[in-house]
């Protein structure tokens, strides 16, 4: 009996998570009920926007959850001066060692890696398992398998749940894991907010999907969530609002603790101008995320206010103005773009320099070009209204930071392709299959962002399926392809095993040309006249869209061969070595996967990241290693300056 | 051209011309934007075409970067060794840098001209009321007193559009027209337009706008002359006295 009481009330893990969840909510839908009874308001209300007895246990409850699954024990010990933990039980939550470990609060960055990363594929194949039912509806025109207001909540969660819960998170998941390894430290700065940060995630892809079952449907109103159609619509878009916060709260609580950890944490004469382009692509992220993230946050609270509480922020007849909600929406948004692809650009530079075997081309303009993307991101957002009735003036001056950031881009495209003139290109690893195949994808993405740059193109473009194909151009062609290229580069590394290259390179031809095949053609019915978020639409785009549907069917499926890909090779592939891609950074030359605390002893860095084929250069000295390696002449990138 | 290090410079300029072409004219022949039917559509079509030859040659100098240095180098079986270790060329970088960026500028104020050029005003406009509301469009003609709920419009002269929402955020969009500007609740916006083609078209709501939001449209005719307009506009309705008058709309909430 004692033992139980223990398991539901004391000891941390899912039972007591169950049991503070059940507690939490019941703890919120009880204070609704008691507070409406004083005020003599019906005890339940259930106005299509309102619905406090819903909304504010959907609020207690994940924290219950939070503190019941033992993301707070330490911190709230350490508050109220109860003994924490004796010596011998600190590092108890640290390092996974059974299967069992990976589904609790762990505080060790490789296995909150993992979890992220599974958790965030799980929500990956949730929204495109939602993305092929919209294919299939929109195969004929007309309405066949989903009605417009199931199509609408359709998109909507397909892209909230694509942007917040997979591509960003998935980024800050392989970040996790290689980042403290690639600068040489043992953890993260803060390893139990890492935990909360990811233990927030998964509430909200749970609070996106659960929309569904709320009466009025899922939220409906695109990922943008416009008001005043949000603030008017049912309950599910509270929904979004809530989801939104979690997520949020745990991107910005990441970026903090990757900022403190590059800043602080970095091994002895791991100097900036030493860093490997993934850190310094993270580094800029952060430094997004932290300044921007707070501002949707803030529009989703605004929103959410508007509905419950009868606040007025966009509420025209009541003084609200409209088009602000697009302008702080957007100043998060937009920036965002940039949280879902720079790190990506991260990512190439590490696998493509890897197997071209040369060291990044221009290693220092990469950096600084990642700065101006970050710079110049913060000022590009009203390019997403120039057809939205804000003022006209803004408009040029907007259209001019927007084209000029495709130049930082370009040159990071043309520093790839520099990097692999006069190199010994490896294709074996599907992971320079991805990265190659990017360059090209995001080349097309980039050139179609232009043109929706140019003030008359998007007068005409906006808000048509040209915008479809843009979007799924920089964020499947980007983003995922990069994600991609990550996963298998590290795939090793993470499970000290080797995936299926024959499958791999069968993954990523069918991803390559279902992903073409699906979004070319959107460029042309867009201009043509189709505009998106529709479940219908005239009949003359029908063949188009049928040729899409079956490319997007292709594309699909070949997800699913990853999958078993990565399951199969993970519990079977052959042994991988510390370092299959012979490449140079901290990360490969610690055994796969690393010891619990990375290195016995902090690596000694002395050279660039990328010195492949410099004779004598060496970019850091592992612990054991011999002490009469003398550092290179200081010349060449990475020497200090 | 001299070979750079042994990279036949000549050959892969060449080749990115080429491809260039190549590339232009199989996007410039397919119609993309399709029927022109006002004065801006061509203006608006010609910047997109500029913008289909630039891009083409953008992408085509990536792609014969990309697919020449894989040809080129791409390691030979059993070759475990290291590329030559070239961290970068400061003259390289900074065309890279410099290059892009006079072309993005000047491609600025190319739009920024065609976009002053679409949205000048002409002193002898017709004025439409356009009402939004979930979901259908309504038209009201001030100079006519009528209202209506197809658009009609004369030929050759311009019409400033004043949108009004009466619910949520809907988009006016005529594709043939190039034309598209959001309907906002509480304010007014103002769409600028001369239609030059006679025809029937569709007014297609763009901005999503509820369930019936795929299904938001209106006939569009642009008529022959301003008499065919006016003998059209003598049969419609005449503006009901309910109806908000422009800058007083009084948004009210569709789904309580």
């Amino acid at each position: 009996m004692a033992g139980v009481t223990a398991a539901l009330f004391r000891r941390p893990g899912w039972w007591r998570a169950l049991t503070y969840t059940i507690l939490a909510g019941a703890f919120g839908l009880a204070l609704v009920v008691v507070l409406r009874k004083i005020s003599g308001l019906p005890t339940f209300q259930t106005e299509q926007t309102g619905y406090p007895q819903v909304i504010v246990p959907a609020i207690t409850a994940p924290l219950g959850f939070l503190v019941g699954i033992g993301c707070f024990d330490y911190w709230l010990r350490w508050a109220v001066g109860a003994p924490t933990f004796p010596k011998e039980r600190e590092h108890e939550n640290h390092g996974a060692f059974t299967w069992r470990d990976y589904f609790k609060v762990n505080t060790d960055h490789k296995v909150i890696g993992i979890q992220y990363i599974c958790t965030t594929f799980l929500f990956f194949f949730i929204g495109g398992a939602m993305a092929m039912v919209m294919r299939a509806e929109l195969a004929q025109p007309g309405t066949q398998i989903v009605d417009p207001s199931l199509f609408n909540g359709l998109f909507s969660t397909h892209a909230a749940i694509m942007i917040f819960v997979f591509v960003i998170p998935a980024f800050s998941g392989i970040a996790n894991y290689v980042l403290p390894l690639m600068i040489g430290a043992p953890d993260m700065a803060f390893p139990r907010l890492n935990a909360l940060s990811y233990w927030m995630l998964p509430i909200a892809g749970v609070l996106f999907v659960a929309s569904f079952l709320c009466p009025g449907g899922a939220f409906d109103a695109g990922w943008t969530g416009y008001a005043p159609l949000s603030t008017g619509a049912p309950l599910g878009q509270s929904f979004f609002n809530l989801g939104v916060q979690f997520a949020g709260a745990s991107s910005i609580a990441t970026a903090l603790n990757f900022l403190v950890t590059i800043v602080t944490m970095r091994a002895p004469g791991m100097n900036f101008w030493r860093l490997p382009l993934l850190v310094w692509a993270n580094l800029s992220t952060s430094l997004l995320v932290v300044a921007a993230t707070p501002f949707i946050a803030g529009v989703q609270f605004m929103v959410l206010f508007d509905r419950a509480l009868h606040t007025n922020f966009f509420q025209s007849a009541f003084g609200g103005d409209v088009i602000s909600y697009q302008h702080i929406f957007w100043f998060y948004s937009h920036p965002a773009v940039y949280i879902m692809m720079l790190p990506g650009f991260g990512i190439i530079s590490e696998v493509i320099s890897t197997h071209s075997r040369k060291p990044i081309f221009g290693y220092r303009l990469m950096a600084l070009a990642l700065i101006g993307i970050v710079v110049l991101s913060y000022s590009v957002w009203a390019h997403h209204m120039f057809v939205a009735g804000m003022f006209s003036w803004l408009r040029v001056p907007m259209m001019i930071t927007t084209l000029l950031i495709a130049v930082p881009t370009g040159i990071k495209i043309f520093s790839w392709l520099g990097t692999l003139f006069y190199g010994k290109i490896h294709l074996r690893s599907t992971s320079m299959l991805f990265a190659l195949g990017f360059v090209t994808t995001f080349t097309i993405g980039g050139i179609s962002g232009v043109m929706l740059g140019m003030i008359p193109i998007d007068i005409h473009v906006s808000d048509t399926y040209f915008v479809v194909a843009h979007i799924h151009f920089v964020l499947f062609g980007g983003s995922v392809f990069t994600i991609f290229a990550g996963i298998y580069h590290w795939f090793p590394k993470m499970t000290g095993r080797m995936y299926d290259e024959r499958l791999g390179r069968v993954h990523f031809w069918l991803t390559l040309v279902g992903m073409l095949g699906t979004f070319i053609p959107m460029h042309w019915i867009g201009m043509e006249g189709m505009p998106r978020r529709v479940a219908d639409y005239s009949a003359t785009f029908g063949d188009w869209n049928l040729a899409i549907s079956v490319c997007a069917f292709v594309l699909g499926a070949a997800q699913l061969i990853f999958l078993y890909n990565m399951i199969v090779s993970w519990r079977f592939g052959p042994k991988a070595g510390p370092n299959p891609w012979r490449a140079k950074t901290i990360e490969w030359q610690v055994s796969s996967p690393p010891p619990v605390f990375n290195f016995d002893e902090i690596p000694r860095v002395v050279g660039g990241p990328y010195e492949f084929g410099v004779p004598g250069a060496r970019h850091v000295i592992m612990p054991g290693e011999e002490a009469e390696v003398k550092e290179p002449e200081r010349a060449g990138v990475g020497a200090p300056s | 051209m001299a070979p750079v290090r042994g990279v036949p410079i000549g050959k892969l300029i060449a080749a990115v011309i080429v491809l260039t072409i190549v590339s232009s004219v199989i996007m410039l022949i397919p119609d993309w934007n399709g029927e022109q039917g006002s004065t801006a559509a061509p203006k608006i079509d010609t910047l997109l075409d500029v913008m289909i030859v630039l891009s083409s040659f953008v992408f085509s100098i990536v792609m014969v970067m990309l697919v020449y240095s894989l040809w080129r180098w791409r390691v030979r079986p059993g070759d475990e060794g290291d590329g030559a270790p070239i961290h970068g060329n400061t003259r390289l970088e900074i065309a890279w840098t410099v290059i892009p960026t006079v072309i993005v500028l000047v491609g600025a104020i190319y739009s920024w001209i065609v976009l002053s050029d679409i949205e000048a005003h002409d002193p002898d406009r017709m004025v439409v009321d356009v009402y939004g509301q979930q979901y259908t469009w309504h038209f009201n003609y001030p100079e006519e007193g009528v209202t209506s709920r197809e658009l009609h419009v004369p030929i050759d002269r311009q019409v400033e559009f004043r949108l009004h929402s009466l619910d949520v955020i809907h988009s006016f969009w005529v594709p043939e027209w190039r034309i598209k500007k959001d309907a906002v609740p509480g304010i007014t916006t103002h769409a600028f337009v001369t239609p030059d083609e006679t025809g029937d078209y569709t007014l297609v709501c763009t901005e999503l706008c509820g369930y019936g939001h795929a299904t938001m449209r209106a006939p569009v005719k642009v008529e022959d002359s301003q008499g065919v307009f006016d003998q059209w506009a003598q049969t419609q309705e005449p503006i009901p006295e309910s109806e908000p008058k422009p800058g007083e709309t009084t948004p009210k909430q569709l789904r309580q």
